[in-house]
């Protein structure tokens, strides 16, 4: 899964008064917590471990104190790849919102072609990144793709072999990808605002815009930060799609920090630096989701106000 | 409109068309957002058509006409250079990768979750619920490197139980959250009943809960499901003979080899992806509404 989902969906106050009786339950929980634990939590802190460590991923692993550290936070790879982290995670979100937004909207009121749109907008879920990418690969070859085929020079262009044209064909690669997901998100989320609220509005004289401004995105306040945690730290973990596609290139323009710790743990195999970057990646997103969820801030309040 | 007042939308609704929407009566068409949802849905069906219709365009034909026409006749010579290149043996190792994977995950997080709902006085519950929530924030990128490391240790490195043991632990989290938000809104009375009939929780976990969270079951699985089968790092990270090689990885090895034969390439997406929107077109409405439930809240 190339997503991580962050834990923003809502988990009810466990009712006290039910009659479980834990001690007869508890069994039943071991089995995930346990394997958790083993592929989850360990390598969690071992990764922390790993980064005070010199290791070449074959041989022997020798505590090294903090000099992979060292030399993680002196190369100046590491600034780059988290620009271009920066960079990758806050264009997709500026390209994604408004369109899935606009696109949801549409969805949800246009009940005769919103069947059909839906079932084809999923298709590009379906697909693996590596196909996508070895797909846009191809169209995107500047004799024989895409702008050939609809004979506008324009689009001839050396897309993946310009710094920029690489990051922006990224861009649009990750939103073909994912807009439809966050439209059909948004659908679902504006067919349960109560259609009492724009009839009332309607009634007030209120326009279509007026009432997307003041009805629909307000209602949609919890949906926006879910979506959004979804893109932002979901974006930290795009590695499969640019590994495939540019390979970090053209030079390092877009090597973002998940490619950069592969590439010195398992291409360079410096896995002591490539665990620190690694640290980097979880406190960066955990950073991230914790914004997100105090902008949101929601905790255990009801999300059905006004509804 | 009961269905908007209720609390949680049951999984079905969503996704049925035709809801009772009648306010855009008095409304004028919304042309921005209609207007950009065709555009982007050309936007996103055209790369698809592309990859179809190259599939079965010969290599001399490929470099002469026009990208995006038809075929001028229709050769399945692609599909057959994919075919010799062990895609079938790709196949059955994704299939046995993802088979292999999510049966365990989902009955594993099953039953964690039908713990978590029932035992939810147990300080040790509530600790270990707590373990999985934080494990969401977790990325599977960030920590592959101790994993290859488990995996070394275990001496399974290169084998297809590689890729699977981790893919189950972190389809476990997400598992959880969903199947025991599932399992909270049966009603308690029904699990009371079973208690007085002399259910044990064994008993009424598979009678009761299991044949009302199938709807999330089968989401779950589904969604699982398409993470796994498209992997990619744990396949690249963790494997390493051609023997061993899962379908995206293929794919990507395809995509070297074949070098300038982008019909070749073509085919092998096309035939890789084929079955997955059968499977997709079979189980479409559980998947979209499952889906929207979830997240849209």
């Amino acid at each position: 899964m190339t997503t991580i989902a962050p834990p923003v969906v809502r988990t009810k106050e466990p009712s006290r008064s039910s009659g479980g009786r834990s001690g007869s339950v508890l069994w039943m929980a071991l089995p995930a917590f346990v394997w958790f634990v083993i592929f989850g939590i360990v390598p969690l802190l071992g990764v922390l471990a790993l980064s005070f460590t010199t290791w070449n991923g074959i041989g022997e692993i020798q505590p090294s104190g903090l000099d992979s550290w060292k030399a993680t936070l002196t190369d100046p790879g590491l600034p780059h790849a988290l620009w271009v982290t920066f960079l990758i995670m806050a264009l997709s979100w500026a390209v994604q919102t408004p369109m899935s937004i606009l696109i949801g909207v549409f969805l949800a009121t246009s009940k005769r072609y919103r069947e059909f749109l839906a079932v084809l907008f999923f298709i590009p879920l379906l697909l693996s990144s590596a196909a996508i990418a070895i797909t846009y690969k191809a169209l995107l070859d500047p004799n024989f793709g895409l702008g050939t085929g609809l004979g506008i020079e324009l689009l001839n262009q050396d897309w993946l072999g310009n710094s920029t044209l690489a990051m922006a064909t990224l861009i649009f690669i990750v939103s073909w990808q994912f807009i439809p997901f966050h439209s059909l998100i948004y659908q679902g989320a504006v067919r349960q605002i109560p259609t009492s609220m724009y009839e009332a509005s309607q009634i007030d004289g209120a326009g279509r815009v007026r009432q997307f401004f003041s009805i629909t995105l307000p209602q949609l306040k919890y949906t926006i930060i879910t979506s959004s945690t979804l893109m932002v730290v979901g974006s930290l973990t795009f590695f499969d799609l640019i590994y495939v596609l540019t390979a970090g290139g053209p030079g390092d323009a877009t090597r973002a920090l998940a490619l950069l710790m592969y590439q010195q743990g398992f291409q360079a195999n410096l896995m002591g630096p490539a665990s620190a970057i690694a640290v980097i990646l979880v406190l960066v997103g955990l950073g991230l989701s914790l914004l997100l969820r105090r902008l949101g801030g929601r905790g255990d309040e009801s999300q059905l106000e006004g509804a | 409109m009961a269905t908007v007042t209720s609390h949680r939308p049951s999984p079905t609704v969503s996704g049925t068309p035709g809801g009772t929407r009648k306010r855009n009566k008095a409304m004028s068409y919304n042309w921005l957002g209609g207007g950009l949802s065709w555009v982007w849905l050309f936007v996103v069906m055209l790369p698809i058509y592309w990859i179809v219709i190259t599939s079965f365009k010969t290599q001399a034909n490929y470099f002469i006409t026009n990208p995006l026409a038809p075929p001028s006749e229709l050769t399945f010579e692609n599909y057959k250079t994919v075919i010799e290149s062990d895609i079938v043996r790709y196949f059955i190792n994704s299939v046995i990768v993802t088979v292999g994977a999510v049966i365990p995950a989902v009955a594993v997080s099953f039953m964690a979750a039908y713990a978590i709902v029932r035992g939810s006085n147990s300080r040790i519950l509530r600790g270990m619920n707590w373990v999985f929530l934080m494990g969401l924030a977790i990325p599977l990128q960030a920590v592959i490197i101790p994993v290859y490391l488990i995996i070394i240790r275990l001496q399974m490195y290169d084998t297809l139980a590689a890729i699977i043991l981790p893919s189950i632990a972190f389809a476990i989290p997400l598992s959880v959250l969903v199947l025991s938000n599932f399992i909270r809104d049966v009603p308690k009375e029904l699990f009371e009943s079973m208690r007085m009939d002399g259910a044990s929780e064994w008993g009424t976990m598979w009678r009761l809960a299991f044949p009302l969270t199938r709807p999330a079951l089968v989401t779950v699985t589904i969604y699982n499901g398409l993470g796994i089968w498209n992997g990619f790092l744990l396949p690249l990270v963790l494997t390493q003979s051609p023997d061993q090689r899962t379908v995206p990885l293929a794919l990507a090895t395809f995509s070297g080899q074949f070098g300038v034969n982008v019909p070749a390439i073509a085919a092998s997406v096309t035939l890789t992806t084929l079955p997955i929107v059968l499977l997709y077109a079979i189980g479409r409405r559980q998947l979209l509404s499952g889906l929207t439930a979830g997240f849209s809240k």
